[in-house]
């Protein structure tokens, strides 16, 4: 007697899975976020070290250099920069899919300090003096060539520092410099012997102070381009950062290479999967259709918590995917081997499915338990990468657990209760001649 | 079945193998070492992709008419790619100019790492560790669901199966980088997974029957390996076939990685037949022999 009720529910079943996938798939590919190896871009890792003597570097101090850096990466347009804080002292930022990477590298680590200083390099105006969202790039009215201009807080403390310089002896010591990121033993006297050399000098620009000034407005005139006196105003704009940042890790892909990366991994994927498919259907015959499908739906749920946890895919991201695939295998191996057996000892395909179910439930329960729980500690107390993994590890043996043992049972019991089975373990992949009589 | 192996009869030769396997990689880890990627070892490492044939002399030139001296320069693909590593870490200048020269050259940008040792070793020493502590985890809760017995055996499988993927990578100077510890700790999960199968079988043949000589004790060994051979094998072939895949036709940057998921699968699945189980047998027939006079409790499974 055989049920067809079962066998249509298992199509029915069947088909909203499938329209599920179907209609989810491409919306969760797109929408997936690729790590920067796949899709190009640059990581820094950044140590945070104090600027001035005594500073301590606090878990503020990092939220607003995190800040800081969030508001220049605005300047660059990248659409979703990922900034984080790492221990006591380090900083991480990953752009990905960044169009200039050295532009984006230097607008990072500068530490945008203006400082306006004497012959002897002692501090006459810095940031503190500067009106929040006052540098703008301008044109020179003579000559049309691009400026930054700025705006003081401060038009008499100005005017009074002005006064000083203006009286400095001997003659010629009249200069204001003004410096973007002055560091601890630049000097200009030495800078200055560069430019009349004809180099580059350290600092922006040394204009002599011919008048007292009295005034908010102050330009700056150097050798810059537009877009250079550009990005200078807004790096001014952004604000300085409290701090200074070492690179001590950087590591910058190529778009292309990124996208080729893809797409070897993902055609790897490809293959070995389809592979395990053929070899699952080959052994294990009706349950290895039944595998397939499980493991479709495995894949499809990985990819899905992963778009919804708004995870970021890497490289070992996918071959860890493609390695789950292989896992997941497992536990529908474990649960066909025993119904193969049971079915060997003698018994009908209805107990053999039953038994089978359940004395491999716990098998695949504590194996899977122990992973996660490994898993669980590399989460609890890995740092970064060691963490990303655990995190992937501990949603493949879930999915993993859920499919392979719920979907499993859900589909292959449907066609067990149909009877349609009935009295056939070769399509179980047992011989006839390997079962032994009760 | 036809064909009869006695696992446990053959112990002590795979004790033989593993000790000595071990202490060749112990002496290979002190004296070669491991050779350190750049993720490690303070250094650079710059991708060129070109689109046209390149020479390691070709390359070297390209860098020397920047003011670099590369370390070693290694053509890969169709040979219209390089990968130059270079001593110390680039500064940022030297990243900015390699950047703008070879865009301009090739039309395409390099990808470039530097790194200073400090990193990597802070992230290979967090796993080192976590990998401990999760030992501790597996062992207490094993011992709970199994006993005391199968945590030793099982957790000294695990660290076996990770300590030849270290070994076999210091024999053979692969170069080891970040991915590789993920590829340490897959096979950390994979191999305690693997031994908790071929235990939870053993588990259920002991509460079947009641064991009382080490005769009975090996048949059960024996029994409960053959049980589940069929499903070892199965599942390392299909995880094989997965890290085979990457092997080939994955992106070269984790090519090391799967080299290392590979050995690390194959040992996994060793361990838990000729290493776990026999280690197993080994202290139960000595708890046996310690406590003769009270018989081990057969609990009839309902």
């Amino acid at each position: 007697m055989v049920k067809r009720s079962k066998i249509v529910i298992f199509f029915v079943v069947l088909i909203m899975f499938a329209a599920l996938i179907g209609l989810t798939t491409e919306k969760i590919v797109k929408g997936t976020k690729l790590g920067l190896d796949l899709q190009g871009g640059f990581e820094v890792l950044y140590d945070v070290e104090p600027v001035k003597k005594g500073q301590k570097i606090t878990q503020e101090t990092l939220k607003s250099t995190v800040e800081a850096l969030n508001s220049r990466i605005n300047v660059l347009g990248v659409s979703e920069p990922d900034i984080q804080i790492e221990g006591d002292n380090r900083i991480r930022v990953q752009l990905a899919g960044v169009t200039d990477q050295n532009k984006a590298r230097e607008l990072l680590s500068t530490q945008a300090e203006l400082t306006f200083r004497d012959v002897d390099d002692k501090v006459l105006l810095d940031g503190s003096d500067l009106e929040g969202n006052g540098a703008k790039q301008t044109f020179e009215s003579q000559n049309n060539k691009p400026i930054v201009s700025l705006k003081l807080k401060d038009a008499d403390k100005f005017a009074k520092i002005t006064e000083e310089v203006l009286q400095r002896q001997p003659q010629g010591e009249n200069i204001m410099v003004i410096w973007l990121d002055y560091e601890k033993g630049d000097s200009f006297k030495e800078e200055q012997k560069k430019e009349l050399a004809g180099k580059q000098p350290k600092y922006i620009s040394a204009p002599y102070v011919r008048e007292k000034l009295t005034q908010k407005d102050v330009t700056i005139t150097g050798q810059f381009s537009v877009e250079e006196a550009q990005s200078l105003a807004k790096i001014l704009n952004a604000g300085a950062l409290p701090v200074k940042l070492d690179e001590v890790y950087s590591t910058s892909v190529g778009a292309k290479f990124g996208e080729k990366a893809l797409n070897e991994t993902v055609f790897a994927g490809f293959i070995g999967i389809a592979v395990i498919f053929l070899f699952m259907l080959i052994f294990y015959r009706v349950p290895g259709i039944i595998a397939v499908f499980t493991l479709s739906i495995y894949i499809w749920l990985i990819l899905a918590i992963f778009y919804l946890m708004n995870g970021v895919l890497t490289l070992p991201g996918i071959a860890a995917l493609i390695l789950g695939v292989g896992m997941a295998v497992d536990a529908n191996i474990i649960t066909y081997e025993r119904i193969k057996e049971e079915l060997r000892s003698g018994k009908s395909v209805l107990s053999a499915f039953k038994a089978g179910n359940r004395r491999s439930f716990t098998t695949i329960f504590d194996a899977n338990i122990t992973t996660i729980l490994a898993a669980a500690v590399l989460f609890a107390y890995g740092t970064s990468s060691v963490k990303g993994f655990a995190l992937v590890l501990i949603i493949s043996v879930l999915a993993s657990f859920i499919t392979a043992v719920f979907g499993s049972r859900l589909f292959l019991g449907l066609w067990v209760q149909s009877r349609v089975m009935d009295k056939k373990p070769g399509l179980f992949g047992v011989k006839e001649s390997d079962i032994r009589e009760l | 079945m036809s064909f009869k192996y006695d696992f446990v009869k053959n112990r002590n030769l795979y004790f033989i193998i593993s000790t000595l396997l071990t202490v060749i990689g112990i002496v290979f880890l002190l004296t070669a070492g491991l050779k350190l990627g750049i993720d490690f070892d303070s250094g650079s490492r710059v991708n060129i992709q070109a689109n046209e044939t390149l020479t390691n002399e070709s390359v070297e030139e390209e860098f020397k008419s920047l003011g670099l001296e590369p370390e070693a320069v290694v053509l890969a693909g169709k040979n219209d790619q390089a990968n130059v590593s270079f001593k110390g870490a680039l500064s940022k200048d030297e990243v900015v100019k390699i950047n703008a020269h070879f865009e301009e050259k090739y039309g395409e940008t390099p990808s470039i790492s530097t790194v200073t040792p400090t990193v990597g070793r802070e992230l290979a020493q967090n796993a080192f560790f976590a990998v401990l502590i999760a030992s501790v985890g597996i062992i207490i809760y094993v011992a709970f669901r199994f006993e005391w017995s199968m945590a030793v055996a099982s957790v000294v499988a695990l660290l076996h199966d990770a300590f030849m993927i270290i070994a076999v990578f210091s024999i053979f100077r692969i170069e080891v980088d970040l991915p590789f510890i993920a590829a340490v700790l897959t096979i950390v999960g994979y191999s305690i997974n693997d031994t908790i199968v071929t235990f939870d079988r053993i588990r259920e043949n002991m509460r079947l029957e009641k064991v009382r000589t080490q005769e009975k004790l090996a048949e059960i060994v024996n029994r409960s390996i053959f049980e589940t051979l069929g499903r070892s094998i199965n599942t390392v072939l299909t995880v094989i076939i997965a890290a085979v895949a990457l092997l080939i036709f994955g992106a070269d940057s984790i090519r090391n990685f799967s080299i290392a998921l590979l050995i690390g699968l194959t040992f996994g699945a060793y361990s838990s037949i000729f290493i776990a189980s026999q280690l197993w047998y080994v202290m139960k027939s000595r708890q046996m022999k310690s406590k003769k006079t009270r018989p081990v409790e057969a609990e009839p499974e309902i």
